[in-house]
């Protein structure tokens, strides 16, 4: 019988196959570690006497806390927050202690922890792939298993390369026709979780396949896979094929010579079988996909730009409608409302969704030669020190400052509200992040989740506005 | 790991869906290095106002429900980020036992590993669950891990639990222990792996001009 590309890459994982109930146990190729969920599981392992199993299969970084101000990752103006400081000093410690290399705060390969993992070319297809972070489904964009895990969990892998897992199920997410034009990955995704809502995935890896999957660029099946975490799935996938390729040869830890031809031709068996059977399979078309927004608190709150903000009395079920009305009294907005019509008051550009090279290039595109909105502030923060460089050298940084927008260091920055950079309590702010639950960016903080170019657009207009009629006369 | 195996309670009803856990823990209280202390910010933002005032409306603020170690939520609950900060959270404030019609897998895996109990009901007898404790604020609810069984006034339900979870739970295995017994299993992977697998021997500390461009 056919199999899919989870159940291949399952297989070659299993280090022991569970007897009497228990679960596989599984091989970890690659485990990526940030200041945030990891000081606990260091300080396990120092109370229990083990060393890290495998740091040569281990990167840290320093992402989610660090702030973005070129002065304050400087030096020049001191980071006040004591326990952010007490936190990447224990990364740095742990680190050290242990042998896990680090890339710190300023140095010149720190970023985001799952940018600079496809970027350095260290997420490779067939891999299985953890990090205490639920957007570790990034990864699964070049082929890899590649899922979030707890600080116990983080342990677990510290000490013995494994984690004990049942097999997942795969639901088969299938892209049927070609995107529209003027619309974007972010779209494709936000249009996804709108469809299958915040559970659809749950107990499941999603792979996506289907012509429009196949036409994604690496960096926009990042975007894809990203956000997976948000309609339930621990992971998604999208199978291997040329473009992946193309995007891994050359870089710093790819393969080279025979090891890459030896990889390649394991690379080429990977895809899921034509008859291999999926627990589910949910089928979008792609021509249905417009610039969205979301108006509510979970990333399937949604509507096209050109919709108006729903009313909970047309909600599926009171549970649903009771939700909607709190998100709506959260977000301070009235059903009916044109979403032309939401004005914003912060804007984002940036995570680990939306802040790799292409995603500033499409915002720059809309911003060129234009202002900031009056009362709009700006913040774009290139997902790592590489993606800032090259940005730098093509001039995108020069756009973006001209149009008023402040250029940052590397990090998590807005996406989450634990480093300087936060949105007030009250305020509006159009954010290319991945969540907008409350308080997401602050206490009391109003999300929209948008593309990158949905939210250029909105800095320069002060509001939401439908990128497509966007050009400049 | 602590072992649980029956837990007789009152029950805190948190009466919503896909409740995240940016809710359960905000990301500004996950700066401590250690396990301990969540418990004062859990649901920080629905349990205290602007100033810093307890919400008296709110569940865990009202004293009938105070000392309560099993909650109730409605579906999908503990979606979002992976912070096992936000399990901790709810174990320092008290709760030992979570039940919903459905929960987040990674929630229900960090769960499982610090020796929280998460029970599955179906939609219909959690709505049971809710109305019962809306009727009786004080009534109480007994979790038994080794019958697998919810009993209360009024209330008897069986429940379906993964049997390695309940196994470890009730004995407060450490998984890592478990994993262990199967070190002869892992060397024998780790030889068999291919050698083109990259690992991590040297950081280097300018990658852009050794190799092609990184952004092509």
């Amino acid at each position: 019988m056919g199999r899919t590309i989870v159940e291949k890459i399952w297989a070659d994982h299993v280090v022991h196959r569970g007897d009497s109930g228990e679960p596989d146990l599984l091989y970890v190729d690659l485990h990526l570690v940030h200041e945030v969920s990891s000081p606990q599981a260091f300080d396990g392992l120092r109370s229990a006497g083990r060393p890290v199993r495998r740091p040569d299969l281990t990167l840290a970084t320093m992402d989610h806390n660090v702030p973005t101000d070129p002065l304050m990752v400087r030096g020049e103006v001191p980071h006040d927050d004591p326990a952010s400081v007490e936190q990447i000093e224990a990364l740095r410690r742990n680190c050290r202690d242990f042998g896990v290399p680090l890339f710190p705060m300023g140095s010149l390969n720190q970023g985001i922890v799952h940018v600079i993992g496809p970027e350095l070319g260290l997420s490779q297809p067939g891999m299985v792939i953890v990090c205490g972070d639920s957007h570790t489904s990034t990864h699964g964009a070049l082929g890899a298993l590649a899922f979030g895990i707890g600080t116990s969990e983080v342990e677990h892998v510290l000490a013995t390369q494994t984690l004990p897992q049942r097999p997942p199920r795969t639901m088969a997410v299938e892209i049927v026709g070609t995107r529209a034009a003027g619309t974007t990955a972010k779209d494709l995704i936000l249009r996804i979780l709108n469809v299958i809502g915040v559970d659809g995935g749950r107990d499941h890896v999603v792979e996506y396949r289907g012509q429009a999957i196949g036409d994604l660029s690496m960096e926009e099946r990042m975007t894809v896979c990203n956000m997976t975490i948000e309609g339930g799935a621990r992971a998604g996938v999208i199978a291997p094929d040329e473009t992946t390729f193309a995007y891994l040869e050359g870089r710093p830890y790819a393969p080279v010579g025979e090891a890459w031809q030896a990889a390649l031709s394991q690379w080429r068996q990977l895809a899921s079988d034509p008859d291999a059977t999926f627990a589910r399979t949910v089928q979008i078309d792609a021509s249905s996909v417009a610039p969205y927004v979301t108006w509510g608190t979970t990333p399937a709150q949604s509507v096209p730009i050109t919709a108006v903000v729903p009313d909970p009395a047309n909600a599926p079920d009171e549970m649903t409608a009771d939700q909607w009305r709190r998100a709506l009294e959260y977000q301070g907005l009235r059903p009916g409302m044109a979403m032309t019509d939401v004005h914003v008051d912060k804007v984002f550009i940036g995570s680990c969704t939306n802040a790799r090279l292409t995603d500033l290039r499409a915002a720059a595109e809309v911003i060129r030669g234009r202002r900031l909105a009056e009362g709009v502030t700006a913040l774009v923060v290139p997902g790592s020190g590489s993606v800032k460089r090259a940005a730098e050298a093509e001039g995108l940084h020069r756009i973006f400052e001209e149009a008023g927008f402040q250029w940052r260091e590397p990090g998590c920055s807005m996406c989450l509200g634990m480093n300087p950079d936060v949105v007030q309590p009250g305020e509006r702010c159009a954010s290319t992040s991945n969540r907008n639950f409350e308080g997401r960016q602050g206490p009391r903080s109003r999300t929209h989740l948008v593309s990158p170019a949905m939210a250029a657009a909105a800095a320069i207009h002060g509001r939401f506005v439908d990128v497509r009629d966007d050009v400049e006369a | 790991m602590r072992p649980l195996d029956r837990v007789a309670s009152r029950v805190c009803p948190i009466d919503a869906i896909d409740v995240d856990t940016d809710q359960i823990l905000p990301s500004r209280f996950l700066k401590r290095i250690q396990r301990s202390g969540f418990g004062p910010f859990a649901f920080y933002a629905w349990r205290y106002d602007e100033s810093g005032e307890p919400r008296p409306e709110f569940p865990m603020n009202r004293p009938e429900h105070r000392g309560a170690r099993i909650l109730v939520s409605g579906r999908n609950f503990g979606c979002g980020s992976s912070r096992e900060h936000a399990p901790w959270a709810l174990q320092d404030a008290g709760f030992d036992v979570l039940i919903a019609p459905s929960f987040a897998d990674i929630f229900r895996a960090n769960c499982a590993n610090i020796g929280v109990l998460t029970i599955e009901l179906d939609e219909g007898t959690a709505a049971q669950l809710f109305e019962q404790v809306g009727r009786d604020p004080a009534w109480e609810l007994v979790a038994d891990l080794r019958t697998q069984t919810l009993t209360g006034d009024g209330f008897d339900v069986d429940f379906q639990v993964d049997p390695h979870v309940r196994h470890r739970l009730l004995d407060g295995l450490d998984p890592i222990d478990l994993t262990e017994r199967h070190e002869d299993d892992i060397a024998a992977f780790e030889r068999g792996r291919p050698a083109w697998r990259p690992t991590i021997h040297s950081v280097p500390t300018r990658v852009e001009p050794t190799r092609r461009k990184l952004h092509p």
